[in-house]
């Protein structure tokens, strides 16, 4: 049986990956799941400088979801490429090192410091809703996202994949701008901008006030805009939102998804991503369904 | 040996007034491995609740292998918990955090438990091997008190008057002129904000137990940080991991 599945040129041994920011760098789920067993690591944002994040609380439980606002706190490039990328390094697994910026320079700088590190793919964040300046203000407009994209990959020595915001009014705009600056891959969804209100409290939720949602709540239309983005550009589409079993998984894949990240998930359940790896192969056991080629964007 | 992950049963389960629960849980091997001021997140069966509740360790019976939370009804997850009869099954993550430093004999220790923060002062003061008072503050009505004083002199402060000193947990110490070159503290802000100032003024080592709202719970997603002075090891920036970090800090490397 063949699960492996490639995302421009580099070659996972299953679609499933870690979404950004729910797994730090792999260190602490790394005492629950073999990290071996996973398609690739993709680690929380990391920027040119060290990021203190916003306020707390940063996180709030909603119906079948949470909003966070961790505001992208992140210790910055030397301290993750000193001590991140060897800890990943001891997995065979691919490490996707996602990236965030304020300015296009700020992503500029990290992409080249991680020029000649051993890092297999660059997941860069133009949809993080939780600050001000970059982040999701290069992810609604469509031109933004070509330029960024263009300015990156004229950077890149890694291929590109650039994640998108849901929190737009045509998710196909979005990602054809990203085909258009020369993306190797694209990512979805990002989380989508919520709120809630403590009524006991009378306040926000969570300190930012607005947040990302997460989680099973957001899944049907984070399946929508994969199936969407896969139909509207050629370029592979790992999809995200709200994944919690293979299930869930093998809908993304067969919505068009070469690739899948499970996010919120691990804090419900610290073994979910290789649960969901082994569930897939179950699947397709059970199916008979000897390549995981077959099933991506099997639904038209 | 690590933290994990798994259902357990629920043995014993009975409230301790109108609106706090007992319950004793067969947590199997990692019960050996548990230090006092350490956590576990208890998980809602209902999907809709996806994200753990943590609870701190009260108590644990090593040779059972059993450990014992002790909750308020806040919402719908601990009020879930407080349906669970002996028999039932609940998952549970840890032992998670850090827990209280252990303390040399010759020493003198205070323990300051305020209201909800009481609970993981009892398996403190029961592991303790040195000398300790126990000064447990409450709104109103008492709980726990009674299990502290096989091993402890024990204090109480009720912000009605209805028990011991009228007031807070500082008011007992210094009505009855307490003191100890140790202090260890659980319970809300503003109480841990006040007894930080009172350490530092009285030049006493102190140690708090902090709280915030999580959603890991081993220091993956950056959820429940708390403000430090020096830059911290892990983030390099001045925030460090509740969950992960603390809960329990030296009351002078963190900003309340
Ligand atoms: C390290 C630590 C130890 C704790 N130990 C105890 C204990 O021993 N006994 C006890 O009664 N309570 C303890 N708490 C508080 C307890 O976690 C909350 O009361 C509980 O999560 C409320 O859940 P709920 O579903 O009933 O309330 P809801 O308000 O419906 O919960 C909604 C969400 O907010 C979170 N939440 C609500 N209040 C808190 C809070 N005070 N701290 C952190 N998260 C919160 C919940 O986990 C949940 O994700 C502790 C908290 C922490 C951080
Ligand atoms: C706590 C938390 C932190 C996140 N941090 C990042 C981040 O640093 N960079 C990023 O691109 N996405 C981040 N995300 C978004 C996730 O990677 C993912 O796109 C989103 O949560 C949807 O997937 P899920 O429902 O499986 O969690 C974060 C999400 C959560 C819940
Ligand atoms: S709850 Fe995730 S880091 Fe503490």
């Amino acid at each position: 049986m063949n699960t492996k599945v490639t995302i421009a040129g580099v070659e996972l041994k299953n679609p499933v990956m870690t979404a950004s920011g729910t797994f730090g760098s792999g260190q602490e789920y790394g005492e629950f799941v073999d990290l071996n067993l996973l398609g690739a690591v993709v680690t929380k944002g990391v920027s040119n400088i060290p990021w203190p994040g916003n306020p707390t609380p940063r996180i709030a439980e909603t119906y079948g979801g949470m909003i966070n606002a961790i505001g992208l706190q992140n210790p910055g490039i030397d301290v993750f490429i000193k001590r991140d990328i060897p800890y990943l390094k001891q997995y065979d697994t691919k490490i996707i090192v996602n990236v965030c910026g304020k300015t296009a320079q700020d992503y500029v700088d990290v992409v080249q410091r991680l020029g000649d590190q051993p890092v297999d793919l660059l997941e860069i964040n133009i949809s993080c809703p939780n600050v001000k300046e970059g982040g999701i203000a290069f992810g609604q407009d469509p031109k933004a996202v070509e330029a960024i994209t263009k300015e990156v990959k004229r950077h890149a020595r890694q291929p590109v994949i650039m994640k998108l915001s849901p929190n737009v009014t045509d998710i196909t705009a979005t990602a054809k701008a990203a085909e258009a600056g020369g993306a190797d891959a694209i990512s979805l969804i990002n989380t989508l901008t919520g709120m809630k209100i403590d009524i006991n409290r009378r306040t926000f939720a969570v300190a930012n006030k607005t947040g990302g949602l997460s989680g099973p709540a957001i899944k049907p239309v984070a399946v929508r805009m994969v199936y969407q983005t896969a139909q509207a550009v050629k370029l592979p589409v790992i999809g995200m939102g709200g994944i919690m079993t293979a299930e869930d998984a093998i809908e993304f894949i067969l919505a068009g998804a070469t690739a899948v990240s499970v996010g919120t998930a691990n804090f419900r359940n610290p073994y979910a991503t290789a649960e969901i790896a082994r569930g897939i192969q179950a699947y397709m056991e059970s199916q008979g369904v000897d390549d995981i080629c077959q099933l991506i964007g099997a639904v038209r | 040996m690590a933290k994990e992950k798994k259902t357990v049963l629920v043995t014993k389960q009975e409230w301790l007034s109108d609106d706090i629960c007992s319950m004793w849980l067969k947590a199997g091997s990692m019960v050996s491995q548990i230090r006092p001021g350490q956590f576990i997140s208890v998980y809602s069966c209902d999907g809709s609740r996806l994200l753990p509740r943590p609870i701190s360790i009260c108590q644990t019976d090593k040779e059972k292998e059993e450990l014992r939370i002790v909750y308020r009804l806040v919402g719908q997850g601990t009020r879930e918990f407080s349906a669970c009869k002996p028999g039932d099954s609940i998952e549970i993550l840890g032992p998670l955090g850090n827990g209280f430093p252990q303390i040399p004999p010759d020493r003198t220790v205070l323990l300051m438990g305020g209201g909800i923060g009481i609970p993981p002062m009892l398996e403190l003061a029961k592991s303790l091997g040195c000398g300790k008072t126990a000064v447990l503050g409450y709104r109103d009505k008492l709980f726990l008190n009674h299990e502290f004083e096989p091993c402890c002199r024990v204090f109480v402060a009720t912000e009605d008057g209805s028990a011991g000193t009228k007031g807070n947990v500082l008011d007992a110490v210094r009505e009855n002129g307490l003191q100890a070159d140790v202090i260890m503290a659980c319970g809300p802000a503003p109480m841990l904000r006040a007894i930080k100032l009172y350490a530092q003024e009285n030049h006493i080592e102190c140690y708090l137990s902090l709280e915030e709202k999580m959603a890991c719970g081993i220091g993956a997603c950056l959820a429940c940080v708390c403000q430090t002075k020096e830059v911290d090891h892990h983030s390099n920036v001045h925030n460090a991991r509740i969950c992960k970090d603390g809960p329990v800090f030296r009351a002078e490397e963190v900003e309340l």
